[in-house]
C-alpha cells in the first residue's frame, strides 16, 4: 500500500519525459486511475531534460535544441501551456577558436536554500548556473576554461555518439558549497568551495585496458546519484563497472562484480532508494564486442541491489521474456519517494516502463513515444493548475 | 529591408514569414532582428559568431559566409534550414 497521507499532502504525482522528437507530462491521476498524458510540448525538437523545481513545484525547465537551430533553454510555470525561452542560454565565452555549446543535456536544481538557482551541464563539456530560475545563465567556475580540465574533455572525437557531455551535477543536501560533477569523458570531479574549484575523484576506478587511470581524460562516469537520506553514499554507473563511495573516503569499491558474468555491470542509468541507502538499481546493457548498447541477449532487465553492491537481484518481472533490443539512456530512469518507491524506465525505441513495487514487477505505461532521453520524477502541488 | 524567416524560426515572429530588418552588414541585421524578436540571433549564431552549421543565408543570389558580411543594400535577405538539418 501506498502512503496515502503523505500523497495527500504531497499532491500528485507527475513524470517529466524528454525525448529526441519532444516532451510529456504524464499526469498521475490518483486512486488507481493511472497516468494522463500531455503533449508533445515542442514536437520536433530534440529535449534533452524536462525537470520540475522541487522547491516551488511550479517551474519546469526543459533543455531544448533542434535539428537546425542552436541550444536553448524553456521555462514554463503553468505545467507547460506557456513556455518562455531564456533571455541568455547557457553559452561559452566568446574568444578565439572559442567553443560551442551544441546543447544543454543536463539540468539540476541547486540546494533548497538557493531559491531561483539552477546548474547545467552542457555538450561539449561546460558548467552553467543561473540564479534567476532559469531565465539567465552564465559560466559556472573555472571549469570551462581552465587547462587541465579542457585537456581532460578531449574532442568531439573522445566523447560519446551524441557529442561529450557533463552530466550527473550533483549538490549536498546538507552544504550548497559541496558539488559533484561528471564529464564523459573527463572523469569524476569534487569541489567543496561552491565550486570555486574542482578535483578529480577518480581513486579505485577502472580505465580501459592499457590506459593510465590517474589521468582524468580516460575516465567516463556514465551516472553519479547521491543517497538523498546518507549524503556520504554516491553510487556510480561507469563505463568499466558500478561503483559506491563512501565519504569521507575517496576511493571508489567496484560492486558490480557480483553482477552475472554473462549480463556484466555496464550500462548507464541508475537510481537510489529515497530512504535507503543500501538500495539501488541499474539498468545494465550488452558491452560486448562492438558495444552494441542492447539489453543483454535481448532480455531486459532491472537489477537491484539491497546491500549497497554485495548482491545483486535480476528484476524483470512483466518485461518482454525475449527479443526486445532497446536499452535505457542514462538519463531515463528515476525513482519517486513513495512508500513503496515506484520506478520507471524509458527506452531507446520510445516505451516508458513503470513499477509501484520498487522493481518486482513492470507494467508498460506507454509506447511508441520518441527515443526517450530524460525521465524524472515531480510533485505537484495539491489542486495546482 | 525584408527578411524571409524559416519556419522553425517563426514562432519568434508571431509565424509571420517575412519580417522587416535593418543593416549594411549581416551582424547589423541579425541585431536589428534580435532587438525585435528576443532570442532569435542565436538560435541562428554561435557564441562565437558563426553561423550555426544548418542555417543558409542568401543575399543577392549568393550564400553570406559569415555574419562580417556586407548585405550592399540588398532589398531582400533569405533566411533558411539546410536539408542537412532536418
Amino acid at each position: 500500500m501506498t502512503t496515502s497521507t503523505q500523497e495527500r499532502k504531497a499532491g500528485r504525482r507527475v513524470l517529466l519525459v524528454a525525448t529526441r522528437k519532444g516532451a510529456w507530462i504524464f499526469h498521475d491521476e490518483g486512486a488507481g486511475q493511472g497516468w494522463r498524458a500531455d503533449g508533445p510540448h515542442f514536437l520536433g525538437h530534440v529535449i534533452s531534460h524536462l525537470v520540475l523545481d522541487p522547491r516551488d513545484r511550479r517551474t519546469l525547465l526543459a533543455a531544448a535544441r533542434t535539428g537546425h537551430l542552436g541550444p536553448t533553454i524553456f521555462r514554463s510555470t503553468d505545467w507547460g501551456r506557456r513556455w518562455h525561452e531564456a533571455e541568455r542560454p547557457p553559452a561559452f565565452r566568446q574568444e578565439e577558436g572559442g567553443r560551442t555549446v551544441d546543447h544543454v543535456f543536463w539540468l539540476t536544481p541547486a540546494h533548497p536554500a538557493e531559491a531561483d538557482v539552477w546548474y547545467a551541464g552542457t555538450s561539449p563539456q561546460g558548467l552553467f548556473r543561473s540564479e534567476d530560475g532559469g531565465r539567465r545563465w552564465a559560466p559556472f567556475s573555472s571549469i570551462n576554461d581552465d587547462p587541465d580540465f579542457r585537456r581532460w574533455m578531449g574532442t568531439v572525437q573522445d566523447g560519446t555518439p551524441d557529442g561529450p557531455k557533463l552530466h550527473s551535477i550533483v549538490v549536498d543536501p546538507r552544504d550548497p558549497r559541496r558539488l559533484y560533477v561528471a564529464m564523459s569523458g573527463g572523469g569524476v570531479h569534487e569541489s567543496r568551495d561552491g565550486g570555486a574549484s574542482f578535483s578529480p575523484l577518480l581513486d579505485g576506478l577502472d580505465v580501459v585496458e592499457g590506459f593510465d587511470r590517474s589521468d582524468p581524460t580516460f575516465h567516463d562516469p556514465h551516472c553519479i546519484r547521491l543517497c538523498p537520506t546518507n549524503p556520504d553514499r554516491l553510487y556510480q554507473q561507469n563505463h568499466c563497472g558500478i561503483y559506491r563511495l563512501d565519504r569521507p573516503s575517496s576511493r571508489w569499491q567496484r560492486i558490480g562484480k557480483s553482477m552475472p558474468v554473462e549480463v556484466g555491470d555496464v550500462g548507464f542509468p541508475m537510481v537510489v532508494h529515497p530512504r535507503d541507502d543500501r538500495t539501488a538499481w541499474v539498468f545494465p546493457m550488452d558491452a560486448s564486442s562492438v558495444w552494441p548498447r542492447t539489453s543483454p541477449d535481448g532480455r531486459p532487465a532491472v537489477y537491484r541491489t539491497r546491500d549497497a553492491g554485495d548482491c545483486w537481484q535480476r528484476l524483470d518481472h512483466g518485461l518482454p521474456a525475449a527479443q526486445a533490443w532497446w536499452t535505457v539512456k542514462r538519463q531515463a530512469m528515476a525513482a519517486d519517494d513513495r512508500e513503496p518507491v515506484g520506478l520507471v524506465f524509458g527506452t531507446t525505441s520510445g516505451e516508458l516502463w513503470e513499477s509501484g513495487d520498487e522493481g518486482e514487477s513492470w507494467r508498460c505505461l506507454a509506447r511508441h513515444l520518441p527515443e526517450v532521453y530524460a525521465v524524472e520524477f515531480g510533485w505537484r502541488e495539491a489542486g495546482a493548475d | 529591408m525584408r527578411v524571409l524567416i524559416p519556419s522553425a524560426l517563426r514562432s519568434y515572429t508571431g509565424e509571420r514569414s517575412w519580417v522587416d530588418a535593418d543593416g549594411e552588414t549581416l551582424a547589423e541585421m541579425l541585431a536589428d532582428l534580435d532587438r525585435s524578436y528576443p532570442g532569435i540571433r542565436f538560435r541562428m549564431v554561435d557564441e562565437q559568431h558563426r553561423i550555426r552549421r544548418h542555417i543558409r543565408i542568401f543575399c543577392a543570389g549568393r550564400q553570406l559566409p559569415a555574419i562580417d558580411a556586407s548585405l550592399g543594400g540588398a532589398d531582400e535577405v533569405l533566411i533558411v534550414q539546410a536539408l542537412s538539418g532536418g
